[in-house]
């Protein structure tokens, strides 16, 4: 796709996609099977890591875990003494793989690193000759460093995972307010509530609520499906694992909304007691259970 | 301008007219003017400087590195960061001292571990350690280390503690932790008490209850918060020697590791600046029962005063001592006075500095026949505005935090014949035609504690106020 840029140049338009969304709900998975699709569609890609575990492009790479730019840089010395072709990988359908890494847990600052690794990306020309750059970031965006793909010039497309469950859907309540923060800074835009279902009870209908609530669409639903695990276990992606399956389908599915997504939307954040009202509504919570608040099991 | 209460306070009001409200509502806080029979200088202090104003302040980095333990000469002092904070405050305050630069003594060298982006990113504890062992290669004469924590250190969570613990074990050697980032507190001010508390922590918890009376003589005792800048401590330390007194123990300026451990076995603890030391007298109070005692050793009226007032803690050996010492240098302080007084008699000072000097050196100038008739603190407490009640006049002005326009104006406004500050403020008043000297440094002279002190001093005085380049400062077609 081609495109006039803020110069009036006729240039390769470039989409940066983020998936947020609280840990262990599946964004990592999501997103790497969800650009699998992408890249069989014949789109050019590139995975961004962010997050200090570095386990964005396993199931791309089918490696453990691929050296990490901050990682090859302490060793290096700095950044500064890395090439580009040090730290970017090509796996499954050429998509190109880069892990931001961090330090282990408990020390440092993962989130400067975040900001540092994006950084150097762009210096050195990753974005390149690029459909999709898609961000792969840890689940709450606890510092200003998190949100470094959501700041100006970085993700325009955030896309939250989630599923029925009440505190995934309160990060992505969260992640919304992050959004909201930026939108007018920068012009970064939701485009959407992906639910990767838990088969909590009303679930599709209670996501689709949420999203009508902060101003956006579900823009898929995925069902659960053990292939997935299979897949995982291979250190692959459905698509490569068993491209006829269901799963894969919908996957593609996924895929083909994003490609056509023109929802893009300032999302509108909840409170905590619309939250809670919602949950009742879909009877999920019962009405003035105040009481119940605070008390142990007789 | 002849200072009145009234038109003192007129032109408080002028100043700040020109802030916005919320501004004007709490800077007029921070300043008053002294009325005869007030027993406290009750304006406001030690909180958050407004943001817009050029303050005058430090960070807590700065009380801790830069005062209380930069002068501890036998220990490395790593300023531990991104490299700034060590460059700039690298080579001390003046704080002098007797040794062999990098051999036993350290203080005008600059250590710090230059931190780099990935020791953000990956944590700076294992580089801390590294430098530790260097040192140890490189200078095994050093009595122990201290960690002086930049802002990065606190944000990113490193567990220096840790770090010292071990290799402290590993050198049998004193190696302290603190935690003084920049951002904590609102000057530098806590970075004194963080400072004072790691020496609790890590130096005196340290030395067991027998070792801490060990060969406890009846005259010992320390001076606290004198830092040596000129070689202050000096001349204090000969008159307290001369009184009969045994110091052992000087905090901080040329001082030891040895010497802050001999301090728990003294009698008195005799502290100069009160704003930075007081927490480890109150504390060597409370535990070790060591009384403490204020002194000032500016000019001949105070040091008679804190002679006797020191030697009053001791029996008649000592009282007759101080005795001997005020009589011994009589006649030479008279000598200055009566060279000095006829040229400063009646000019008038205006003070903004740090630590105890805002009201300590008032006496050093009436001795000269000279009146001060605005001062303030950078850094000061509650505490220290009630103890500068006693020093100053009706109608002098008090700032507290002064900004930057507030004290070019009181200054134009008063038109006072000297004022002593710090370097910032110095080419901006010697440009409006005004004597100057900081009093922080010295001006690179000193020292002026101690009776050698004030002849030093009343020189200085003289040489910045009688300077003949001042009558020139006019244009010949504009006289």
């Amino acid at each position: 796709m081609t495109g006039v840029d803020c110069n009036g140049k006729e240039r390769d338009l470039m989409r940066q996609i983020a998936f947020y969304g609280k840990g262990g709900i599946g964004k990592s998975t999501t997103q790497q099977n969800t650009i699998a699709c992408l890249a069989e569609m014949g789109k050019r890609i590139m995975i961004v890591g962010c997050d200090p575990k570095a386990d964005s492009t396993r199931l791309i790479l089918h490696s453990k875990c691929q050296d990490t730019v901050l990682s090859l840089a302490a060793e290096a010395g700095s950044v500064e003494d890395l090439e580009l072709e040090d730290v970017l990988l090509k796996g499954w359908k050429d998509i190109k793989c880069v892990e931001s890494g961090g330090p282990e847990p408990g020390v440092g600052c993962a989130g400067r690193g975040v900001i540092t690794s994006i950084n150097f990306l762009e210096e050195n020309g990753a974005y390149e000759g690029l459909d999709y750059v898609a961000y792969d970031v840890l689940g709450d965006v606890v510092c200003g460093g998190f949100a470094m793909p959501i700041r100006e010039n970085k993700a325009q497309e955030i896309y939250i995972v989630t599923s029925g469950e009440m505190m995934a859907m309160y990060a992505a309540n969260n992640i919304a307010k992050g959004i909201l923060k930026y939108a007018h800074s920068g012009g970064v835009r939701l485009g959407g509530l992906i639910c990767n279902s838990r088969n909590t009870d009303c679930e599709a209908e209670l996501i689709q609520e949420l999203a009508r609530r902060l101003n956006t669409q579900m823009i898929h639903y995925i069902p659960r499906d053990n292939v997935v695990q299979h897949a995982e276990l291979r250190r692959m992606t459905v698509l490569e694992y068993d491209p006829n399956c269901a799963q894969a389908a919908e996957y593609r599915a996924l895929a083909e909304k994003i490609e056509a997504n023109t929802m893009k939307t300032i999302p509108t954040p909840i409170t905590m007691d619309e939250l809670e009202e919602l949950l009742i509504d879909f009877g999920i919570m019962e009405v003035g259970d105040e009481s119940i608040v605070g008390q142990a099991k007789a | 301008m002849n200072l009145t209460v009234e038109n003192a306070q007129k032109m408080i009001d002028d100043v700040l007219s020109v802030y916005p409200e919320k501004s004007r509502k709490k800077r007029s806080k921070h300043l008053g003017v002294h009325q005869e029979g007030n027993d406290t200088c009750d304006v406001k202090s030690n909180v958050k400087s407004l943001p817009g104003v050029m303050t005058i302040r430090g960070c807590a980095y700065a009380g801790s590195k830069g005062v209380v333990w930069g002068p501890i000469k036998d220990m490395i002092h790593i300023s531990h960061g991104p490299v700034g904070c060590g460059q700039y405050s690298w080579a001390s305050r003046r704080n002098y001292y007797i040794g062999t630069t990098g051999v036993d003594t350290f203080v005008t060298m600059q250590f710090t571990s230059d931190f780099q982006e990935r020791d953000i990113v990956f944590g700076g504890d294992k580089k801390l350690a590294q430098i530790i062992d260097e040192i140890e290669t490189l200078f095994p004469l050093n009595h122990g280390t201290t960690i002086q924590s930049e802002c990065p250190i606190g944000l990113i969570g490193d567990d220096i503690e840790a770090v010292a613990k071990a290799k402290g074990k590993e050198y049998n050697k004193t190696i302290v932790p603190v935690r003084c980032e920049g951002f904590r507190g609102v000057s530098q001010s806590l970075g004194h008490h963080i400072a004072n508390d790691t020496v609790r922590d890590w130096v005196f918890d340290k030395i067991s209850p027998e070792e801490a009376k060990a060969g406890s003589g009846p005259y010992d005792v320390a001076i606290i918060g004198d830092y040596n800048i000129g070689g202050d401590a000096w001349s204090s330390r000969i008159l307290l020697e001369e009184m009969g007194l045994n110091v052992v123990a000087q905090w901080s300026g040329d001082g030891t590791l040895q010497e802050l451990r001999n301090t728990p076995k003294v009698r008195l603890n005799i502290l100069h600046c009160y704003r930075s030391m007081n927490y480890i007298s109150r504390h060597m109070e409370e535990k070790y029962g060591i009384p403490w005692v204020e002194y000032n050793f500016f000019g001949p009226s105070k040091i008679e005063a804190s002679l006797r007032k020191i030697a009053s803690h001791f029996d008649q050996t000592i009282q007759d001592g101080a005795e001997r010492v005020i009589a011994k240098y009589k006649p030479l302080m008279q000598a200055v006075i009566d060279r000095y007084r006829p040229r400063l008699e009646g000019k008038t000072v205006m003070l903004y500095v740090g630590g105890l000097r805002p009201r300590h050196v008032i006496g050093a100038y009436e001795d000269l026949g000279m009146k001060v008739v605005g001062t303030g603190y950078e850094f000061g407490h509650n505490d220290d505005y009630k103890r500068t009640a006693e020093y100053v006049k009706d109608g002098t002005v008090l700032y507290d935090d002064v900004t930057g326009y507030e004290f070019e104006k009181f200054v134009e406004g008063i038109q006072p014949d000297l004022v002593g500050s710090g370097i910032k403020e110095k080419y901006v008043f010697q440009k409006m035609g005004i004597p100057f000297r900081q009093m922080h440094s010295w001006d690179y002279s000193g020292p002026y504690h101690g009776y050698d002190g004030f002849a030093i001093f009343a020189r200085d005085m003289d040489m910045a106020i009688n300077n003949p380049v001042w009558k020139m400062t006019k244009a010949p077609w504009k006289r």
